[in-house]
């Protein structure tokens, strides 16, 4: 009884009633559409788990990250060798290092072939790699512009190692030719469709992580980082710990979203996880509204929607579209389309005769 | 004599950096915006190198033509990119660095639509050609000449900031914004001459581009982001720091590449860029103030 009680706050309920939402039309989804749609929108549901993941880090906390491809791309690339090694069978050598490399399997990828240390590796990794990058840059107090440059030189590092070690990450091609997902045939559509629900499952979990963080002492301390960070630190916090903390698990959320993008794409390359794709996370986010909950989600999930639907029609249109949004939306709409309500219902009173 | 070639090579991509980061320095350094499309800026440059040459067709006259006209063309880009969007937004510098990015894309885009998308080749003048010997080592003529400009466009600046009343008054705004006005100085005007000469000073750097490879839609993302680091690197608001961090990128990339490889040389930069944020936080050359921030 308290519980149902709890739940149902005023201000609560909306928020329920959202998040069921979301999961009956998520959960629908696979009726109505096209195995080919739904293909597609279990990748859109991967990337909006990175998206996800910036709105607790910039939405919340302020924290430009321009350089999210590259946990998305850990987690893509961790979860391809593993897929590549099991492929390939007990002590089997990957197709591609047979082409390119040496024909042995490096030793680094052989912690991959156990499917446990796999999965393990795709959180462990990039969070280690997010928790020493950030803990180097906060704790020195390196901040605002200068963390989006650095973050953004991080992609551009990433990116330029993978295509310089084709041994051993396949290089511009990339990994692909995946046929199994952890012993299921990934060519079978039922198998496809276990891939949506569990996309579409880690995605809501995500989101009620967020939405539990935002609500507790941490989500407080965040969004008072990003608006007085001093002020913060003159109370006795430590800022620092606080943007650590977003900006690994936002880290994580890339990296899962990356992960469950690889047997669901068929395909991994450095084209993914560069400078383009990384910025590009960012604007889903914005015009959804980076600082809302479900924002960030609905708006990557367009934004991703869009992007298919018109390079269909107008190969270069897209560009353009994509430049006119970041223009448009960050000029002149910063709260993105989550905004425009509150405006409008700002603005309404003002217009009707009190 | 390895060393000495590695030397070389280093002080050379170092220019390279340089002239990208310099204008980079001034509009961000001293007015806190980040213009993600500087690099852009400098894919005008090189394509304004490119028209000139289709036009006048003499190699060498064209080269001395785009230098100025470079100038002025990323310029015009930086005014109207200014007087139209950035303005707006001086308040809130990450958010223009989105708006940039999306400026960026569209102008990455026009040039692929106008001069299509695979890359075009400027010819180097005659007397760029070849090398010159120097106790046994070739340095290209056009190594030589792109540092030589870039000591010429530091020099410059140095001598606008310093010496000239436009110098001055853009030194006041940077200083204290609101003293600078009370004391009579435009700081909208004095904004865009800053961002003009910024933005030009890209425009330049793109032409010097053309001599070392093809021209492509794209070659402005090639070299921001390293552009970007030099000037984290060497810190806010004064030229010297962007000029040692410049030949310190330029020289670590050209030594960790020798030892490694070139892919593995780019990450090794940027840790050791970290490392340095370690113990400078505000990059090599810092102006003190008592603000927090």
């Amino acid at each position: 009884m308290t519980v149902l009680t709890t739940l149902l706050r005023p201000g609560r309920t909306r928020t329920l009633a959202a998040f069921g939402l979301a999961a009956v039309l998520l959960l629908l989804a696979p009726l109505v559409l096209s195995p080919f749609r739904l293909d597609l929108l279990a990748k859109f549901l991967c990337l909006a788990m990175v998206a996800v993941g910036i709105g607790l880090a910039w939405g919340r906390g302020g924290l430009l990250t321009l350089g999210q491809g590259v946990y998305f791309g850990l987690g893509a690339y961790l979860m391809a060798m593993h897929l590549k090694l099991a492929d390939a069978g007990p002590g089997g050598v990957p197709d591609f290092m047979l082409l390119y490399g040496t024909g042995q399997v490096p030793g680094w990828w052989e912690p991959l072939r156990s499917p446990v240390s796999a999965i393990l590796l795709i959180l462990v990794v990039p969070a280690a790699l997010a928790a020493l990058l950030g803990w180097a840059v906060f704790t020195r107090r390196v901040r605002g512009a200068y963390f989006a440059i650095l973050s953004q030189a991080l992609a551009a590092a990433f990116a330029i190692l993978l295509i310089g070690q084709q041994q051993t990450t396949g290089g511009t091609n990339g990994l692909n030719g995946f046929r199994a997902f952890f012993g299921y045939d990934l060519a079978d559509p039922v198998n496809k469709q276990m891939l949506y629900l569990i996309a579409a499952a880690v995605l809501l979990l995500m989101v009620a992580i967020v939405r539990q963080l935002t609500v507790s002492r941490f989500g407080e301390l965040l969004v008072a980082v990003r608006d007085q960070e001093d002020r913060v630190r003159f109370l006795g916090y430590d800022p620092a710990a606080v943007k650590v903390v977003a900006y690994v698990v936002a880290a994580v959320m890339a990296a899962v979203g990356g992960a469950l993008f690889v047997p669901i794409a068929g395909i991994v390359s450095p084209a993914d996880v560069g400078v383009v794709p990384s910025i590009g996370f960012l604007i889903g986010v914005a015009i959804g509204g980076r600082a809302t909950l479900l924002g960030p989600v609905l708006g990557s999930i367009a934004v991703s929607w869009a992007q298919t639907s018109i390079s269909e029609q107008f190969p270069s249109g897209w560009i353009y579209f994509q430049g006119a949004l970041f223009i448009l939306v960050i000029a002149f709409l910063p709260g993105g389309l989550a905004s425009v309500a509150g405006k409008l219902r700002r603005r309404a009173p003002e217009g009707s005769p009190a | 004599m390895d060393i000495i070639a590695q030397l070389f090579a280093g002080l050379s991509l170092g220019s390279v950096l340089l002239l990208a980061a310099l204008g980079l320095s001034l509009t961000f350094g001293q007015m806190g915006v980040i213009n993600m499309a500087h690099g852009e800026f400098m894919m005008a440059g090189a394509y304004t190198a490119f028209v000139i040459q289709g036009v006048v067709g003499d190699a060498g006259v064209s080269l001395l033509l785009a230098l100025p006209l470079g100038f002025v063309v990323g310029g015009l880009l930086g005014l109207l990119l200014e007087a139209t969007l950035i303005h707006r937004m001086y308040r809130r510098p990450l958010d223009t660095l989105l708006v940039t990015w999306g400026v960026a894309l569209v102008l990455q885009q026009v040039a692929r639509d106008v001069f299509g998308a695979p890359n075009v080749d400027v010819r180097a003048p005659a007397w760029l050609s070849g090398a010159v010997e120097i106790g046994g080592l070739a340095l290209p003529r056009t190594r030589l000449f792109i540092l030589a400009l870039a000591i010429v466009c530091v020099v410059a600046l140095a001598l606008a900031l310093r010496a000239t009343p436009l110098g001055r008054r853009i030194r006041a705004v940077v200083q204290n914004r609101d003293l600078a006005e009370a004391s009579g100085i435009s700081s909208r005007a004095t904004d865009r001459v800053t961002f003009f000469i910024g933005s030009g000073l890209a425009g330049i750097a793109g032409v010097t581009l053309t001599l070392l490879g093809s021209v492509g839609p794209t070659l402005g993302t090639n070299y921001i982001v390293d552009a970007f680091l030099v000037v984290v690197a060497g810190g806010i608001g004064q030229i010297k720091g962007t000029v040692i961090a410049a030949m310190a990128l330029g020289l670590m990339q050209a030594f960790f590449e020798y030892s490694t490889t070139a892919s593995v040389a780019k990450v090794l930069v940027f840790v050791a860029i970290v490392a340095f944020l370690q113990l400078r936080p505000q990059g090599l050359v810092s102006v003190r103030t008592r603000s927090l921030a």
